[in-house]
């Protein structure tokens, strides 16, 4: 199988171009979720460029890894990424959330089969990830599970049971990736109800958790190494600014969910042009 | 008449499913000894899972576990199973039609003394409501371990409720569903009985009990809720003229609903709900809640009759 670490392009360059498919592919649905989108952009782009064992060729065969976003209301961000990387063409990216779309405003895997999972309801995309990665490894498989988190979605309990079966049952196949954005649909996280301290939370229900910078390449690279050479079920922290890229979608709630109005979208695609070069 | 409970035949059809097919595993939230399937654990034990007392991991695990390629089995008391995952079963399961069988355990009035916390009356509405879910109930254990066969069967996801006593043992071990999903058991032309689940040993003692006054009561067990008979049932109401459900679950949405629901869209004939009536059980033995809750074989006379004075057939 095609390794995605080899024939790597420009992640950073990339990381541009996904930005600007999310906001015209937000623009053009009318709605979306803008911010959380934006911070987990490098994170998807190293998973699907750099990291992952997979063929968008052939998309459903065994040995691929996978990848499954708990955060499903990021998923412009994952459509974008996978289109670019090859599973459709970009052309369809600006049919979001629009009737008869395979781009459902939530994964939809039955409409998209190149998904893994569908997902979207918080919390349940994970539990799904541990059953992949305990399924695969009795089928004797070697493949990784992959599975991005929210924060705020940490507040969901069923992710505790999941993630206290996962690491009972030795799931060392399963790597999770909290975006810690900071910032959930109603304000910070920390003020509507604390998830930290994180890693000790992690620790404590028998993770590897290893911090990152989600907006660095390099440290999203070197994070992935570690965890995936602990042995246990593996997290990787990654701290991230909510709406990364649009100066004014930044750090902010009020772009968890919304559209950009005429104005508004010249000035952010002007920014994420000017911003990663 | 043998009792035998309908957990053990759902084990043994567990255990055949997993000769059968070796994409079969199952799933357990710490009530293997309880339901009886640690059976399965001893002959299978590679396949066997237990993710203790989380309900809802254990049905998006199983969610996963079917992207993977496997056919998991889950099992919990149906009010967790079914009414605490609920949301899991829908948006992970069904959503993605995935082919997680669920067995809903110690169903209905047969949680007798644990009372109402651990009686499920509500789960056949909520699991029949999903779409794609296909809904099983078998009468006895001999239908238990055929209902788990079938739901191998099944493409997509299934579930299938059944009771914690002994229940008697009308249909033999290694028997099969048959197709359409009921079974005529009696046949008469003055009142429809409907039963599915427990309830039909009742349900055959109301029908001797009628027949000695004169009246030919027909019989049918629905052991397919989704997909319902409807065609089946309605021949067989357009003949008696009336029609009663028999069922240990609510009223509101359970075979009651399906019944009506098959009802009005090409025989409109009265039809009562002998069921629980829009309350929670108590402690107490089985065959007591089941008096209690007027689903006894004089209740099912008392309402046959009724039924009949609304269709102006009385007797």
């Amino acid at each position: 199988m095609q390794d995605s670490r080899s024939g790597c392009l420009d992640p950073a360059e990339m990381a541009r171009r996904v930005r600007l498919d999310i906001l015209e592919m937000i623009a053009a649905a009318g709605s979306g979720h803008p911010g959380g989108s934006f911070s987990a952009v490098e994170i998807l782009v190293e998973l699907f460029f750099n990291r992952m064992r997979i063929d968008p060729s052939d998309p459903e065969r065994d040995d691929r890894d996978r990848f499954v976003l708990s955060k499903g209301h990021a998923c412009p961000a994952l459509y974008s990424v996978m289109a670019r990387r090859g599973y459709f063409d970009p052309s369809e990216l600006v049919t979001l959330r629009k009737t008869g779309s395979r781009l459902q405003g939530h994964p939809d895997r039955l409409r998209l089969p190149c998904l893994d999972s569908s997902s979207g309801s918080l919390g349940q995309g994970f539990g799904v990830a541990a059953g992949l990665a305990r399924g695969l490894s009795m089928l004797g498989l070697d493949s990784r599970v992959y599975c991005l988190l929210g924060d705020g979605e940490l507040q969901e309990g069923c992710v505790w049971e999941a993630a206290a079966c996962a690491a009972h049952a030795g799931l060392s196949n399963l790597t999770a990736i909290v975006d810690c954005n900071g910032i959930q649909l109603d304000g910070r996280v920390e003020d509507i109800q604390s998830v930290e301290p994180l890693a000790l939370r992690w620790q404590s229900f028998g993770w590897h958790a290893v911090p990152a910078d989600g907006h660095s390449f390099r440290s999203l690279g070197s994070a992935f190494d570690e965890a995936e050479s602990s042995g246990v079920p593996s997290v990787v922290l990654a701290r991230t600014v909510k709406g990364r890229g649009v100066s004014f979608m930044e750090n902010t709630c009020a772009w968890h969910g919304g559209c950009p109005g005429a104005d508004q979208l010249a000035e952010a695609r002007r920014e994420i042009l000017e911003g990663g070069r | 008449m043998s009792l035998r409970p309908s957990r053990e035949g759902w084990v043994d059809g567990l255990l055949e499913a997993a000769r059968r097919d070796s994409r079969v595993v199952l799933i357990d939230a710490d009530i293997s000894r309880s339901v009886g399937s640690s059976r399965f654990r001893d002959e299978f034990p590679s396949r066997w899972v237990n993710v203790g007392i989380s309900e809802q991991d254990m049905l998006a695990e199983a969610a996963g576990m079917a992207l993977a390629g496997l056919v998991p089995f889950v099992e919990s008391y149906a009010v967790f199973a079914a009414g605490r995952a609920w949301e899991h079963v829908r948006t992970s399961v069904c959503h993605m039609r995935l082919p997680v069988k669920i067995g809903g355990a110690h169903a209905g009035l047969s949680a007798g003394p644990d009372g109402a916390t651990h009686q499920a009356l509500e789960d056949i509405e909520i699991m029949r409501v999903l779409p794609g879910m296909t809904v099983l109930v078998p009468a006895d254990a001999g239908q238990a371990e055929a209902a788990a066969l079938s739901a191998l069967e099944t493409s997509g996801p299934c579930y299938v409720r059944f009771g914690r006593n002994p229940v008697p043992e009308i249909f033999p071990r290694g028997c099969r569903l048959g197709p359409g999903g009921a079974d005529v058991m009696e046949e008469g032309g003055d009142v429809l009985i409907v039963s599915s689940g427990a309830c039909l040993q009742a349900c055959l003692d109301a029908h001797a009990r009628r027949r000695r006054e004169g009246i030919a009561a027909a019989v049918v067990n629905v052991w397919s809720i989704k997909p319902f008979p409807a065609e089946l049932v309605r021949s067989l109401a357009a003949e008696a003229g009336c029609a009663i459900a028999v069922c240990d679950h609510q009223c509101a949405g359970g075979l009651f609903g399906a019944l009506a629901e098959a009802l009005v869209q090409g025989c409109p004939v009265p039809a009562l709900p002998v069921c629980v009536n829009d309350s929670f059980g108590t402690s107490g033995e089985p065959e007591d809640l089941f008096a209690l809750h007027g689903l006894g074989a004089d209740s099912i006379v008392e309402s046959a009759r009724e039924a009949m004075k609304r269709a102006g057939r009385s007797h």
